[in-house]
C-alpha cells in the first residue's frame, strides 16, 4: 500500500504590493495615526543606522551591524507586540529592542563596547542580545514557557535571522516549544545573507518556513518582509493564536539586508551592486511613503518634521551615551555573581582595582 | 536521619527543595516517569506532575538554553544532563549564555540554574558515558561548580547550589551514585558552596581530591598509615576554591598530592598545584605531585582500570613524595 500520510501548505502574505497599492480586503485595522507611527518608526531606524554607522567610521563607536532595508521586518514585529510582551532579540535588530523600552542611549553604549548598554534600567520588555547565532530562540522559549507556568498571559516573540536557522538551537528550540505548546513568536528575518553566504547555500529548503512545519507548528506563514502591513499582520495573528493557547507560531519575513554585516564587513566582497540596486527598488519605507500619500498622510513637512524628530532622538541618545562616564574596572568583577567569590575579591585586590 | 545512597540523597534535596518552592522544577532526557536513567529523579513527576519533573525532547543544547529561559522568568530549574560526555552538546549555551547573564545585563537578569551532571568511571558505561569533564567548565567564569563524595554532602550541596542566585554546575560522581551508604537527615540542611572539608587529619603529606577520588586517597591513606600520617582534605567544590584549607593542611604537612580522574593537562590539579605554590612556597618539602588519568582519550571500559587513578597509585606517589 502507498498514501500520502501528510501533506503541507506555506501560506504567502503581502499586502502592501512593490508599488504601494494596498489589497484593502487584507488591511490589518490600523488607524491614520498608527499608519504614521509605523513610517515614523522605520524612519527612527534608518537614521539610527545612519548615526550609528557614522559614529563607528569616526572610531566613537565599535562594530555595528545595520538594518537598512530591513525596517519593516523590524519594526513591524515590534509593533504589533503588546505592551506587556517579551522580546528576545539578535545584533540586527535594535529598533526592536528600542520599540520595547530599551533606551537608545543604552543601545548605543552597548555598541560602543560598553557592557553597561545591557544593563539598562526600568521596565523595558526586552531580553539582552544574542551575539552567538540562534543563542537566543531557546531562551525566549523558556521564558515564555515560565510565562505559562505561572499563567502570564503575555507572550514572548523572539527573532533571527536566516542563518539562525541552520543551526541546531533553531530546530531544538522549535521542536520544545512545538511539543509543549509555548506561548512564543518566532519570526525569521529571512535577509538572504549570513555575512557573505546567501540563502541558497544556506539550505535547501524551498522556504524557511517549512522548517517549522517539522516542529508541529502549524500556525506558520511567509511574509513579505518589505511590506510593513503585511508583517504588522502576521505578527499580530501569531500573538493572539499563541495567546488563546494553541501553540507556538512562525512567521518568514522575507527581506535583504542591503548593507554591510557590520561595519567590518565588506559586501562588494561576495554581491553583485545590481541585486542590491534591485531590493533598493523594494524599499519599505519608500513603499510606505507611496502609500501615505496616495492617502493624503504625507507631505514634505510632515516627513521632515518626522526625520527632524528621529533625528532630535538619537543626536540627544549620542550625547548622553557619549556623556557616561568610564565604567570602573572594577565592574569587570562585580555582576560576574550576585556577591563576589573570594577567589574573586582576592584577584581584584591583587590587582590593584 | 535515614540511611541512604547518593542516589536517594539527591532525590531528597530535589523533592525537599521542590517542596519549599514551587519555583523549583527538574527537566531533562527522562527524568520524568522514568525517573531519570539512574533514578535521582525517581518519583517527583508522582508527587509534583509533569509540569514540575519534565521529560523533555533529546536536544542538550536546548534543556539548557531553555533552562535559562526559564531561570530568567522566575523559576529555579535543575537540568540533567544524562551523562558527562553530552555536555559537550550544551556547552554554547553554557560557556556563551548561562555564565554571564548576569554580567552582560548588569544585573538586569539572572540565572539562578543548576545543572547536574553524572560523570567519571567505574561504573563500566559506554563511550561518552564516563568523562571528567571539569576542567572545561571550571575555566568559564560565572559559574559554580560542585562535585560531592558521600550521600551526606551531596544533599547538602544540591540544597545550597538550588538556592544560589547563580549558576552551579553540579558534578555526580557514577561510581558513588550506589556505592556509599550514610545517615542522612531528611529535613533541611545545606553545606555551603566554596568550602572544603578535611576528611582525615594527618600531619606528614595532604592528599586532595573531590568525587570518587577522596575514597580511593582515604584508601592510601589507610595503607601507608603505620609509616605516613596523611591529611586527605575533599574539595566538594571546585569553584570558587577553597584555599583556605588547603593551604593550611599544607602548612603543616609541606607536601601536597592532587589526585583526580580527569587527564592532567590544565586540569584542576594543575590549578591547585600552582595555587599551592604561589601560597605556600616556603612551606613546602616536596614538589607537589598529581595522580590523575593520562593524557589520553579515557578508554573503552576495558581498559578504565589503567587510567584511572587508585589508591595503589596514589601509595606511590606518596612514597615518591615522602623521599624525596
Amino acid at each position: 500500500m502507498q498514501k500520502i500520510t501528510a501533506q503541507f501548505q506555506i501560506p504567502f502574505l503581502q499586502i502592501l504590493d512593490e508599488s504601494g497599492k494596498a489589497d484593502q480586503a487584507l488591511m490589518p485595522g490600523l488607524s491614520s495615526g498608527q499608519i504614521r507611527e509605523l513610517f515614523e518608526w522605520m524612519v527612527f531606524a534608518r537614521i539610527f543606522d545612519d548615526i550609528a554607522i557614522r559614529l563607528q567610521r569616526e572610531g566613537r563607536m565599535g562594530t555595528y551591524p545595520p538594518m537598512v532595508g530591513e525596517e519593516a521586518a523590524i519594526v513591524g514585529t515590534a509593533y504589533a507586540m503588546k505592551r506587556n510582551d517579551w522580546l528576545f532579540w539578535s545584533y540586527r535588530e535594535n529598533a526592536a529592542a528600542m520599540m520595547k523600552g530599551a533606551p537608545v542611549e543604552r543601545i548605543l553604549l552597548y555598541w560602543a563596547s560598553d557592557v553597561r548598554g545591557m544593563g539598562w534600567p526600568g521596565t523595558a520588555r526586552a531580553g539582552f542580545v544574542s551575539i552567538p547565532i540562534a543563542t537566543q530562540i531557546p531562551h525566549a522559549v523558556g521564558f515564555a514557557w515560565a510565562a505559562k507556568m505561572k499563567s502570564e498571559k503575555y507572550a514572548t516573540v523572539v527573532m533571527f535571522g536566516d542563518g539562525a536557522t541552520s543551526k541546531g538551537d533553531f530546530y531544538e528550540a522549535l521542536n520544545f516549544a512545538g511539543t509543549f505548546k509555548i506561548p512564543v513568536v518566532f519570526v525569521c528575518r529571512n535577509d538572504q545573507y549570513a555575512i557573505s553566504v546567501p540563502r541558497s547555500l544556506q539550505t535547501a529548503a524551498e522556504t524557511i518556513a517549512q522548517k517549522s512545519l517539522a516542529a508541529g507548528i502549524t500556525h506558520t506563514i511567509q511574509v513579505d518582509g518589505n511590506d510593513i502591513f503585511a508583517v504588522y499582520s502576521a505578527v499580530s495573528d501569531a500573538l493572539a493564536s499563541v495567546k488563546k493557547g494553541s501553540g507556538p507560531a512562525f512567521v518568514e519575513c522575507i527581506t535583504y539586508r542591503r548593507s554591510h554585516h557590520t561595519t567590518a564587513d565588506d559586501w562588494t566582497h561576495y554581491r553583485a551592486a545590481q541585486e542590491v540596486e534591485a531590493w533598493q527598488r523594494k524599499d519599505p519605507i519608500d513603499r510606505l511613503r507611496i502609500y501615505l500619500k496616495a492617502n493624503k498622510l504625507w507631505n514634505t513637512r510632515y516627513e521632515k518634521g518626522a526625520v527632524k524628530q528621529m533625528r532630535k532622538k538619537v543626536d540627544d541618545a549620542v550625547k548622553k551615551m557619549e556623556a557616561v562616564k568610564p565604567a570602573d574596572p572594577k565592574e569587570m568583577f562585580t555582576f560576574l555573581f550576585e556577591k563576589p567569590t573570594p577567589d574573586l575579591l582576592k584577584q581584584m585586590k591583587e590587582s590593584g582595582l | 536521619m535515614a540511611v541512604l545512597d547518593m542516589v536517594q540523597s539527591l532525590n531528597r534535596a530535589l523533592r525537599e527543595e521542590m517542596k519549599q518552592d514551587r519555583a523549583v522544577l527538574v527537566l531533562g532526557e527522562d527524568v520524568g516517569k522514568n525517573g531519570g536513567v539512574f533514578r535521582v529523579t525517581e518519583g517527583l513527576q508522582k508527587s509534583f506532575g509533569a509540569l514540575r519533573a519534565i521529560d523533555t525532547p533529546l536536544a542538550e543544547s536546548a534543556i539548557i538554553g531553555v533552562a535559562l529561559g526559564l531561570a530568567m522568568n522566575g523559576m529555579r530549574p535543575v537540568a540533567e544532563i544524562q551523562f558527562s560526555g553530552f555536555l559537550a552538546s550544551a556547552f554554547d549555551q553554557i560557556i556563551n549564555h548561562v555564565s554571564r547573564v548576569r554580567w552582560r545585563t548588569c544585573g538586569r537578569f539572572s540565572c539562578p540554574l543548576v545543572v547536574r551532571v553524572p560523570y567519571g568511571g567505574g561504573i563500566r558505561a559506554l563511550e561518552h558515558h564516563s568523562d571528567s569533564v571539569e576542567a572545561y567548565v571550571v575555566h568559564t567564569p560565572g559559574l559554580k561548580v560542585v562535585a560531592p563524595s558521600t550521600p551526606y554532602d551531596a544533599k547538602g550541596l544540591l540544597t545550597s547550589a538550588i538556592r544560589d542566585p547563580d549558576p552551579v554546575i553540579f558534578f555526580e560522581p557514577l561510581k558513588l551514585y550506589r556505592s556509599i551508604k550514610q545517615d542522612v537527615p531528611l529535613k533541611y540542611y545545606s553545606i555551603p558552596l566554596g568550602s572544603a572539608s578535611v576528611v582525615r587529619e594527618g600531619t606528614e603529606v595532604t592528599l586532595i581530591a573531590y568525587g570518587a577520588m577522596v575514597h580511593e586517597c582515604l584508601k592510601a591513606a589507610e595503607i601507608v598509615q603505620d609509616r605516613y600520617s596523611c591529611d586527605v582534605i575533599d574539595l566538594r567544590t571546585l569553584k570558587p576554591l577553597d584555599m583556605e584549607t588547603v593551604s593550611a593542611s599544607v602548612e603543616k604537612t609541606g607536601r601536597a598530592i592532587i589526585v583526580h580522574e580527569a587527564q592532567r593537562f590544565c586540569g584542576v590539579g594543575a590549578e591547585v598545584a600552582s595555587q599551592i605554590m604561589e601560597h605556600n612556597f616556603l612551606h613546602l618539602q616536596a614538589p607537589v605531585m598529581r595522580v590523575t588519568g593520562f593524557d589520553t582519550i579515557l578508554p573503552l571500559p576495558h581498559l578504565e582500570k589503567y587510567f584511572l587513578p587508585n589508591a595503589g597509585k596514589i601509595v606511590q606517589t606518596i612514597e615518591r613524595v615522602m623521599s624525596y
